[in-house]
C-alpha cells in the first residue's frame, strides 16, 4: 500500500528500511540503535531486518560516530547516524565541522561525504537538562553541510530518503515532539527538491516561516488569527541550509509582512539570518520589520518553565498582531 | 584528591593490594632494535627480517632522499615561496620502515608531517607543498595512493582510520590500514575513541605513533606517565615500542603488525621512538624550550647514518652507489624548487569551488555576486 497514515518516527524508520533495502552501502550507526531500536524507537526493528553489520550499535562516544562515518565514507558507505539527544552533539562537533563539512572543498571534489547524521532537537516533551535543544543555528553556519528538518510524516519520509541519496554530508533535525504525530505519506509520490520551501496555508496579510517542530504552531496560529479576520500565509522552510528565500520573497511581496518563528534563540538564529536577506530583497514591498519569534538568550529551562520559553500559539499571534500593528 | 588523602586512605586496603600498587619501574622499557646507532645488525627474539641487498639500497636511497627534499622544502620556506613547512628531520626510518611495509591496497591516514610515507606511497612530493604554499589544502587525489590528505587537527584521522578499516572487514577485504600519529595527538579524546572501536570492531588497522618526544614546546611527558605504546594494554590490543631510528626494525614490526590486521586479529599501537630534530615548524624556535645536549645525543643515533654504516661495513654499496644517489638527491631538490616557484596562484574563483557536490543556492549566489564585483574593475578600466 503506498499511501499510509504514518507517525513521523515511524516514517523515518520505513524511510531508513527502505534506504537498507535498495542500497547495499548505507549502514545505520549510533548508540541504542540496534536491539533497543533507538530510545525514541526510529530504528526499531531495523538490526533484527538488516544485522548487525548493518544496523551498527556503537561504543558510547559522538566524535568516534561521526569520524569512525567519515571512513566509512571514504571506503564507499553511505552511514546514517544518530546522534542521541540535541545536546550530545558537541563532542562531535569537531568532526562534524573541522572534517565532514570540509572535506569535499579541501580535496578538491575528490572525495564525496555522503553522510546523514540525524538528531532528534527541540523541546515540549518534558525532558531534563541537554536533551530540548535547536542548535540548527551552530551547523547552519557551517559551509559544507546542508541542514533540514521536516514537519510531517511525508517529509520525514522522503526528505530521509533524498538526504541518504545526497552526496554531500546533510544534517537531519528530527522534531522529537512531534515524532508520535501521525500524517499521510504516499511511498509511491514523486517528491519535490529536498531544499525547496512549501507554502502550507494560503494567506494575503502576513507571512509566517518556520520549519520542524514550529509549522504545526504557526499553521494553529493562523487559524487562529482568521477568526480575528486576519489572513496568514504559512511556508514551512524543511531546509534550513541552504535557505530557499525565493519562496519566502514571494510570498513576503504579497503579504508585505513577516515573522518568522523558531525554537532555537532568536539571537543569531536563522530568523536574523531570514530578516537580513528578506529585508534586502523586499524592502519596498515590507510594510513592517521582519519580527522572529523564539527562544530566549538562556539556557532551555528546567521542563517546568519550557512552555513559557517555547514560541507557543500567543507568542506567536503577538507578533503577528506587532507586525500588522506597525 | 590530593596525594595525602590518597596515602591515608591506603591502609583500609588488603597487605597483598598493595604490593601490587607498588610505583612502576621508572626505567625506559627496551625497544625493538635490529639495526644499532653503530651501524651493527643484531637479531630480536620476536622480529627478524631478511632483506636483499637491494632491498637495503632501496631503503638507503627512500631515507636520502626524503631528508634531501625535506631540506628543500626548508630552505623553499626561508626564500619565501612556502609558507610553512613541517619538517621531519629525524624520522626518516620510522616513515620509511613503515611506509615500505605497505602494500598497495592498503590505506594511509597521515598527520602533515609524512614526507616519507607519502614517498613510499608514491604521492609526488612536489604535490604535498601544495598547502604550505598556500595554493590548495592538499593537491593529490587520495585515492590514486591510498594516501588520505594531511590532517591537521590532531588525532582526527585516527578515527577516519578505524572507520576506514571497520569498511575494509565489512567488504571481506585482507587490506589494513593505518593512522600515523604523534605522541601530542596521544592525549586526544579521537585518539582513545579510534582505540576503543577500533578494539569493539576488530578493525585491521595499525597505530603508527611516531613519539618525536616534543609536541611543539612540550616533552611526552605532560602527555604521558606510562610508555605510549602501553595504552594499548588497556584497550585490548598489543602494543609495541620500536627503536624509531631504525628502518629496518620499523618494517618488520609494522609489517607483524598488518599481518595481524589482515589475518582478522584487528589493531596493533606501535609506538615508534624517535626525535624531532628539527623545529615543530619552520615557524618554532627549539632553543626556547629544549638543550642542545638531547639533540646532539640524538644525532648519534641518526637513522640514515647507521645503515649507510652498516651498508659499507658489508659492501654492499660502493663509492658509485653514494655518488649516484648525492646526484639524484640534487635532482629531485631541483626539481622541487623549480616545480614550487612555476606553481600558479589558484584562480579567485576557485574559493566557491567544490563547497558541495550537489551544489547550494547560497554558494551560487554568492560566486555570481562576486563575480559581478570583479566584473565591475573590468568595467571602469575600459
Amino acid at each position: 500500500m503506498a499511501v499510509q497514515k504514518l507517525p513521523l518516527a515511524k516514517a523515518i524508520n520505513e524511510s531508513l528500511r527502505t534506504a537498507l533495502d535498495t542500497d547495499p552501502k548505507v549502514l545505520i550507526m549510533g548508540e541504542d540503535v540496534g536491539k533497543l531500536g533507538g530510545v525514541f524507537r526510529v530504528t526499531d526493528g531495523l538490526q533484527k531486518d538488516f544485522g548487525e553489520e548493518r544496523v551498527i550499535d556503537t561504543p558510547l562516544a559522538e566524535s568516534g560516530i561521526v569520524g569512525t562515518a567519515i571512513g566509512l565514507a571514504l571506503r564507499g558507505y553511505r552511514p546514517v547516524v544518530e546522534i542521541q539527544f540535541d545536546g550530545f552533539v558537541f563532542p562531535a562537533y569537531d568532526q562534524i565541522v573541522t572534517q565532514l563539512a570540509k572535506m569535499h572543498a579541501r580535496s578538491l571534489g575528490k572525495i564525496k561525504m555522503p553522510v546523514v547524521i540525524r538528531i532528534p532537537y527541540g523541546g515540549g516533551i518534558g525532558a531534563v537538562e541537554h536533551h530540548s535543544e535547536s542548535p540548527e543555528a551552530l551547523f547552519a553556519h557551517v559551509a559544507g553541510l546542508k541542514i533540514v528538518s521536516p514537519s510531517n510524516s511525508s517529509d520525514a519520509y522522503w526528505m530521509m530518503q533524498q538526504a541518504i541519496q545526497s552526496d554531500d554530508p546533510v544534517i537531519f533535525f528530527e522534531p522529537k515532539r512531534r515524532y508520535w504525530d501521525k500524517s499521510e505519506v504516499d511511498t509511491e509520490a514523486i517528491p519535490g527538491p529536498l531544499h525547496k520551501a512549501r507554502v502550507v496555508r494560503e494567506g494575503a496579510d502576513l507571512t509566517l516561516a518556520a520549519y520542524g517542530p514550529m509549522v504545526k504552531v504557526c499553521v494553529e496560529a493562523a487559524a487562529a488569527a482568521a477568526e480575528e479576520g486576519k489572513s496568514v500565509e504559512v511556508v514551512d522552510l524543511r531546509s534550513m541550509s541552504p535557505i530557499d528565500f525565493d519562496t519566502i520573497q514571494t510570498s513576503v511581496e504579497k503579504t508585505r509582512h513577516l515573522v518568522v518563528v523558531h525554537e532555537a534563540p532568536v539571537f543569531y538564529g536563522s530568523g536574523a539570518e531570514i530578516a537580513a536577506r528578506i529585508t534586502e530583497r523586499c524592502f519596498y514591498h515590507l510594510e513592517a520589520p521582519v519580527l522572529r519569534v523564539g527562544g530566549f538568550h538562556a539556557p532551555y529551562p528546567p521542563a517546568r518553565l519550557e512552555e513559557e520559553y517555547l514560541p507557543g500559539l500567543d507568542r506567536v499571534l503577538d507578533a503577528v498582531d506587532r507586525s500588522l500593528a506597525y | 584528591m590530593t596525594v595525602e588523602s590518597t596515602a591515608a586512605r591506603k591502609p583500609r586496603r588488603s597487605s597483598t593490594k598493595r604490593v601490587s600498587a607498588k610505583k612502576p619501574q621508572r626505567s625506559e622499557p627496551e625497544l625493538v632494535q635490529l639495526l644499532t646507532p653503530e651501524g651493527e645488525r643484531i637479531e630480536h627474539p620476536d622480529y627478524s627480517i631478511d632483506l636483499t641487498p637491494d632491498e637495503l639500497l632501496g631503503l638507503y636511497r627512500d631515507m636520502v632522499l626524503t631528508r634531501r627534499f625535506d631540506a628543500e622544502a626548508t630552505a623553499l620556506q626561508r626564500q619565501g615561496e612556502l609558507g610553512l613547512w613541517a619538517s621531519l628531520l629525524g624520522q626518516e626510518a620510522a616513515q620509511i620502515g613503515s611506509g615500505r611495509a605497505l602494500r598497495d591496497d592498503d590505506y594511509v591516514f597521515p598527520t602533515y608531517r609524512e614526507h616519507g610515507v607519502a614517498w613510499c606511497r608514491g604521492v609526488d612530493p612536489t604535490n604535498l607543498l601544495g598547502m604550505f604554499r598556500g595554493v590548495n589544502h592538499g593537491g593529490w587525489d587520495p585515492n590514486t595512493n591510498n594516501f588520505h590528505l594531511y590532517t591537521i587537527v590532531i588525532g582526527s584521522q585516527t578515527l577516519h582510520a578505524t572507520g576506514y578499516a571497520m569498511g575494509v572487514a565489512k567488504d571481506g577485504a585482507d587490506s589494513a590500514v593505518v593512522a600515523y600519529f604523534g605522541d601530542g595527538a596521544s592525549s586526544q579524546g579521537d585518539v582513545a575513541e579510534s582505540f576503543t572501536f577500533s578494539a569493539v570492531y576488530n578493525a585491521p588497522v595499525v597505530f603508527f605513533c611516531q613519539n618525536n618526544q616534543w609536541a611543539i614546546s612540550e616533552p611526552t611527558e605532560r602527555q604521558t606517565r606510562v610508555p605510549l605504546y602501553q595504552r594499548a594494554q588497556g584497550f585490548g590490543f598489543p602494543g609495541v615500542r620500536v627503536d624509531g631510528n631504525d628502518v629496518l626494525a620499523c618494517l618488520a614490526v609494522t609489517r607483524d603488525a598488518l599481518e595481524r590486521a589482515r589475518r582478522g586479529e584487528g589493531p596493533t599501537l606501535v609506538e615508534a621512538f624517535t626525535y624531532r630534530m628539527g623545529a615543530h615548524t619552520t615557524s618554532d624556535d627549539p632553543t626556547k624550550y629544549r638543550a642542545d645536549e638531547e639533540r646532539e645525543a640524538w644525532e648519534a643515533k641518526d637513522p640514515i647514518l647507521r645503515l649507510r654504516t652498516y651498508l659499507e661495513k658489508q659492501g654492499f654499496a660502493d663509492a658509485a652507489f653514494f655518488d649516484g644517489l648525492e646526484a639524484e638527491s640534487e635532482s629531485l631538490g631541483k626539481r622541487v624548487r623549480e616545480a614550487v616557484r612555476a606553481m600558479p596562484d589558484p584562480d579567485q574563483m576557485a574559493i566557491f569551488e567544490n563547497v558541495y557536490a550537489d551544489g547550494h543556492a547560497l554558494v551560487d549566489e554568492e560566486r555570481a555576486q562576486f563575480a559581478a564585483y570583479q566584473a565591475s574593475f573590468a568595467e571602469e578600466g575600459k
